[in-house]
C-alpha cells in the first residue's frame, strides 16, 4: 500500500502488566454452570418478533441462541449470537441488560424472574471461546481497501463485516492497547482488560485486519491521507479526555478526570494519596474519594474507588437520586457495596495542601439547582475523580467538507455514512457516548453500508436504524 | 455391537450431506412437517421451507370435513406445558382444487423441497382419481393415512385400516397399481404389534412407511364441568395423542420395524420430536427421514434452524459425513431380554461435591426402588450401600442434578451370561442383590 506508515505495527497482544490495580475484582456476576444454562435456557418461551431482540441494538435473536442452549447445541448457539454482534462475549458481561433485553423479557409482564439473557449469552460465547470454535472467513478479496480510525468496538465489528464481504482493512489506533473501552474503559468487575484483549485476537482470526497501533490520524498520517490511499474510512474515535468543572484546585494531584482514572486502573497500578509504599498496599488505609457526576461513568468509579480500597466513597451530584442519568440498578448495586451520594451538591473548589487534594468545598443546591446560601462544607478527599462527560473530537473532521455534524457529533445515516462520499463513521463518535453493544451495531452497518458502496450499490436502507445521532 | 464412536470435537463444523432418501422421496434434509395442521395450506408450507424444512407431508386430502371449534388439549406437567397433546380435529376442510393448486404452486418455487400429499379415501375408484390428481399437481411422494385414530376411523377409514393389516395390504397395493411416485403408508400405533402392520404395506408394495400416527387417548376431564377435554359443548370425543411425550412409543415402534429382518422397507419417524437430539434417536433406530408436527404447533417453524445446525454439529463431531452415516446404528442394540448380560452390574455413585441434600433419591430408592440409600448423619449427603444396591437407574432419573448420580459398573468376576444362556444351562449368573430373602 502506498501509505507509508510512520511506526512498526505492534500486536494487539501488547503484554498487559500483571499488577495492574483491577486484578483485584472479582466478577459482579459470576458465570453460570453448564447446568444452570440449561435450566435457565430451558425457562425461555421462544417468543416471537421477542422484546428482548428488539431491545438489543444489535437485534440478537435471543429466543433462538437461547434454545439451542437448552438443545445441547451450545455451537450453533454462540454462532446466533456472533452472527449479529461479534463481540457478543464482551457485550455479555457489559451490556446493562436490566435495561435492554433483561429488562423486557415478557416474564416481567407476568411477575416472574425474566431470563438471565446476559449469562446465558456469556455462556454461550465463552464455551466457543474456550472451545476454539471457528465461524467466519473471509470473503473473496474485492482489491478495494477500508481504514478504520480508533481499534474500539465499532471498528473491530466494522472491520470483521469488512473482512466477511473481502474487503481489505487497515485499523489506525493510536494507544498501544487495541480494543478501545472495552480494554480501557469497562468496570472491572463487569470485565477486565485482558479479556478484552483476547476477544479482539479472537475477532482478528478471521485474518487479513492489520492493526497499526501507535498511529495518530491527524499527527503521524492525516485524513487526506487517508482518502487518498484508501476506497473508504470508517471514523471510530469515540470520545476525547475528561471534561472538568473550571473550578480552582483542578491542578491539585489527586484530582483526576474519571476516564483517564479507569484507564489507568485497567492497564497498570494506581495508588490513591501518594507516597511510596510496596506493590499491593498501593492504597492508604483510611483513604477517602469523591466522585462528581451522576451518570454511568461516576458510578462506575465510585464502585471502582471502593472496589480498589478507597474506603469512604462519596458520590456528588447536582441533581436528586431519581433524576440521575446512570443507571438504577448500577446505583442499587453501589449502595449495597457501601458507597454513599451527596445529592443536590455542587462542587465550588477542590482544596488542598503541598499541591495535593484533601477536600472539595461544596454547597446544597434547591430543588431548581440554585445554590442554598449557608450551606458551604467540606468533603474530605484524597482523590477526586470528575465525571461530567469527556470531550468531542470533531475539529480535526471540520477539516473534511461534507461530513455532516452538530455541536456534539458525526451525524450519520443508517448506514453510517455521514454525507462525505468514502466516509462513514459509528460508536461514541456519532452517538454521543452509549453502550458497546451499540457501538457494534453501528460500526456493523457501516460495514454493510460500506459494502453497498464499494460494491457500486450506492446506499442500501439499512436493516435496523441506527441509534442517535442518525439523520433520516 | 455397540456403535459408539468417540466424538472429536472439531474447531471448525464439516458439514455432512444432509439429504435423505426414504424410499426414492429426495429431501435436501432429514426434516419434514408431518401431515397435519402445520402442513394444511401452501402459505405455510412454504413459510416452513423458507425456514428451513425439507419435506413437508400435506394435510391429509379426501373429501374435505368439516371440524368442530375446541380441537386440542394439551397434558401440563410440574409447570411445563404440553409435554403432551391431543387432538380431535379431521383431514382437510379445504377444497380439493385449492390444495392441489397449491401443491402444484410450491412445487414449481421450491422443486427441490419434497412435498408428500397424505391421502385417505375410501374406494379403489377415489384412490385411483386422488393419487392422478396429486401426481399432477407435481407431487414427490404418497402418504396413505391409515393412522388417524378419531373421526374417520369411525367412516372406516384412518386406523381403522391400519388396524386391520389386510385391509392395510389391499388399498396399498390398489393404490401401488395407480402411483407412479413413491408411497409410503403410515402406521397407527393403536395396534398390539406393529410388525405384522408394517409388513402388510410391504405386502402391498409400499416403498416405505411412516410411524407414528397418534395414540387414541383422552387427554383429562375438566373436573369442575365433570366432562371430557377438549371440551366441545357439553361432550368430547377421544383424540390422538401426540408430542414429547409419545416419543418412546414411537421409538419402540420404529425399532421394532427396522430390526425385522423381513422388512427392510425406508421408514419416516415420527412421534414427539422436537429438536435435533429427538430427531438423530429416530435416526439411529432406522428412520431415514422424521417427521415434525406437534413441537411446530407450540413452537413455530423456526425451531428447524436448531434442528439442522444441531444434527450437523454432532455429525460432524463424530466424523460422519452423510445420514446413512447415522441411520440405523443404535439398532443393533435393541435386543430380546432374554439376551441381556444378567451379570453386568452397576451400582449407584452420588458426587458429594455435586449433591443438594434433597434426598429424592432417598425416597425415591426407599418407597419405589429396594432400599439402599441412607441419610447420613452430620452431611446432607446421602450414602448408597452398594451391597444392596440393585443398579436400577431410578435414584439418576429422580435426581435434579446433572451427573450428580452415576451408574458404575462394577467387576464381579463373572463371565457375561445371558437369561437365554442360563436356561440353556451355558453360564454361570452372580448372585441376586437386593432381594432382602
Amino acid at each position: 500500500m502506498s501509505t507509508q506508515l510512520p511506526k512498526a505495527a505492534v500486536s494487539p497482544a501488547a503484554a498487559l502488566p500483571a499488577d495492574r490495580a483491577e486484578s483485584v475484582f472479582a466478577d459482579y456476576k459470576p458465570a453460570l454452570t453448564a447446568a444452570q444454562a440449561v435450566v435457565e435456557a430451558n425457562r425461555c418461551l421462544f417468543c416471537l418478533d421477542a422484546p428482548c431482540i428488539t431491545a438489543c441494538p444489535t437485534g440478537i435473536d435471543i429466543p433462538q441462541f437461547i434454545r439451542k442452549i437448552a438443545t445441547g447445541n451450545v455451537r450453533g448457539s454462540a454462532k446466533t449470537i456472533f452472527d449479529s454482534n461479534i463481540l457478543g462475549m464482551s457485550c455479555s458481561r457489559v451490556c446493562p441488560v436490566e435495561v435492554l433485553c433483561v429488562g423486557d423479557c415478557v416474564y416481567n409482564r407476568m411477575g416472574q424472574a425474566p431470563i438471565q439473557i446476559g449469562k446465558l449469552q456469556r455462556y454461550a460465547t465463552d464455551t466457543a471461546f474456550t472451545a476454539g470454535y471457528e465461524y467466519y472467513e473471509a470473503g473473496p478479496p474485492t482489491g478495494k481497501k477500508v481504514a478504520l480510525i480508533g481499534a474500539g468496538p465499532a471498528s473491530l465489528a466494522c472491520a470483521h463485516r469488512l473482512r466477511r464481504f473481502g474487503h481489505e482493512v487497515v485499523i489506525f489506533e493510536k494507544r498501544a492497547v487495541v480494543g478501545g473501552l472495552n480494554t480501557t474503559g469497562v468496570a472491572p468487575y463487569k470485565m477486565k482488560a485482558d479479556r478484552s484483549v483476547e476477544e479482539v485476537e479472537w475477532v482478528l482470526a478471521i485474518g487479513g485486519i492489520d492493526i497499526k497501533n501507535g498511529v495518530e490520524i491527524g499527527k503521524d498520517l492525516s485524513l487526506t491521507d487517508l482518502e487518498r490511499d484508501f476506497d473508504a474510512v470508517f471514523i471510530g474515535i469515540g470520545l476525547g479526555p475528561d471534561n472538568h468543572l473550571g473550578i480552582s484546585g483542578e491542578d491539585l494531584d489527586g484530582v483526576e478526570g474519571a476516564v483517564a482514572f479507569i484507564e489507568r486502573m485497567k492497564l497498570g497500578p494506581v495508588s490513591v494519596a501518594g507516597g511510596a509504599r510496596s506493590p499491593g498496599s498501593a492504597i492508604l488505609a483510611g483513604a477517602r474519594g469523591v466522585v462528581v457526576g451522576g451518570g454511568n461513568t461516576a458510578l462506575d468509579s465510585v464502585r471502582e474507588l471502593s472496589g480498589v480500597g478507597v474506603a469512604d466513597v462519596t458520590m456528588v451530584y447536582r441533581g436528586t437520586e431519581p433524576h440521575m442519568t446512570g443507571y438504577e440498578h448500577e446505583w442499587k448495586a453501589g449502595k449495597i457495596e457501601g458507597v454513599k451520594a451527596s445529592w443536590q451538591t455542587q462542587p465550588l473548589e477542590y482544596i488542598g495542601e503541598h499541591g495535593r487534594v484533601t477536600g472539595v468545598r461544596c454547597i446544597k443546591l434547591d430543588d431548581k439547582k440554585k445554590p442554598i446560601a449557608g450551606t458551604e462544607h467540606v468533603i474530605p478527599a484524597d482523590i477526586v475523580l470528575v465525571a461530567i462527560g469527556q470531550a468531542k473530537l470533531l475539529s480535526e473532521l471540520k477539516t473534511l467538507d461534507g461530513i455532516r455534524m452538530d455541536k456534539a457529533r458525526v451525524m450519520v445515516d443508517g448506514a453510517g455514512f455521514t454525507g462525505r462520499a468514502k466516509w462513514y463513521a459509528g460508536g461514541d463518535l456519532v452517538n454521543g457516548g452509549k453502550e458497546v453493544v451499540n457501538a457494534v451495531a453501528e460500526g456493523r452497518d457501516a460495514a454493510i453500508g460500506i459494502d453497498a458502496f464499494l460494491s457500486g450499490r450506492g446506499q442500501p436502507a439499512s436493516g435496523r436504524p441506527s441509534t442517535s445521532g442518525v439523520v433520516a | 455391537m455397540s456403535a459408539y464412536i468417540e466424538p472429536t470435537f472439531k474447531k471448525r463444523l464439516t458439514q455432512p450431506d444432509l439429504t435423505s432418501n426414504t424410499g426414492g422421496i429426495i429431501s435436501p434434509n432429514p426434516f419434514w412437517l408431518a401431515s397435519a395442521p402445520p402442513a394444511n395450506s401452501g402459505d405455510q408450507i412454504k413459510r416452513a421451507f423458507d425456514h428451513g424444512w425439507g419435506g413437508a407431508v400435506w394435510k391429509t386430502l379426501g373429501q374435505p370435513i368439516q371440524n368442530v371449534s375446541s380441537r386440542f388439549g394439551g397434558l401440563h406437567f410440574r409447570g411445563t406445558r404440553a409435554i403432551g397433546f391431543n387432538n380431535i380435529e379431521l383431514i382437510t376442510d379445504r377444497p380439493l382444487e385449492t390444495n392441489f393448486r397449491e401443491i402444484a404452486e410450491v412445487k414449481r418455487l421450491y422443486p427441490k423441497h419434497a412435498v408428500i400429499v397424505s391421502l385417505m379415501v375410501e374406494t379403489e375408484a377415489e384412490w385411483r382419481e386422488i393419487i392422478a390428481r396429486s401426481i399432477d399437481a407435481g407431487a414427490d411422494g404418497l402418504e396413505l393415512n391409515f393412522g388417524c385414530p378419531h373421526g374417520m376411523c369411525e367412516r372406516g377409514m384412518g386406523s381403522a385400516v391400519g388396524q386391520e393389516p389386510k385391509a392395510n395390504e389391499r388399498i396399498t397395493s390398489w393404490v401401488m397399481k395407480y402411483s407412479t411416485i413413491p408411497v409410503l403408508v403410515k402406521l397407527t400405533p393403536n395396534v398390539d404389534d406393529i410388525v405384522p402392520n408394517g409388513m402388510a404395506a410391504k405386502a402391498g408394495g409400499a416403498d416405505g412407511v411412516s410411524l407414528i400416527n397418534t395414540i387414541k387417548s383422552i387427554i383429562g376431564v375438566d373436573l369442575d364441568r365433570m366432562t371430557v377435554e377438549p371440551r366441545v359443548g357439553a361432550k368430547s370425543s377421544n383424540g390422538g395423542y401426540c408430542g414429547a411425550a409419545v416419543k418412546p412409543i414411537a421409538l419402540h415402534m420404529v425399532a421394532a420395524l427396522a430390526r425385522e429382518k423381513d422388512f427392510g422397507l425406508p421408514i419416516s419417524g415420527i412421534g414427539g420430536i422436537c429438536n435435533w437430539r429427538d430427531a438423530a434417536e429416530f435416526l439411529a433406530l432406522g428412520s431415514s427421514s422424521v417427521q415434525v408436527c406437534t413441537e411446530v404447533m407450540l413452537r413455530g417453524y423456526r425451531i428447524v434452524e436448531d434442528m439442522i445446525e444441531g444434527l450437523s454439529t454432532f455429525m460432524s463431531d463424530r466424523g460422519m459425513t452423510k445420514l446413512d452415516d447415522l441411520i440405523g446404528k443404535a439398532v443393533p442394540t435393541y435386543s430380546e431380554w432374554g439376551d441381556l448380560d444378567m451379570n453386568y452390574e452397576t451400582v449407584a455413585k452420588i458426587d458429594a461435591d455435586k449433591c443438594i441434600g434433597c434426598n429424592l433419591c432417598v425416597v425415591a430408592c426407599d418407597d419405589g426402588a429396594h432400599q439402599c440409600i441412607h441419610p447420613e448423619s452430620g452431611t446432607h449427603v446421602p450414602r448408597v450401600d452398594e451391597s444392596e444396591c440393585v443398579g436400577c437407574n431410578l435414584c439418576q432419573i429422580v435426581c435434579p442434578v446433572p451427573d450428580c448420580i452415576t451408574m458404575v459398573a462394577v467387576d464381579n468376576g463373572y463371565a457375561p451370561t445371558t437369561w437365554n444362556e442360563h436356561v440353556a444351562g451355558t453360564g454361570t449368573l452372580r448372585p441376586k442383590k437386593g432381594v432382602h430373602p
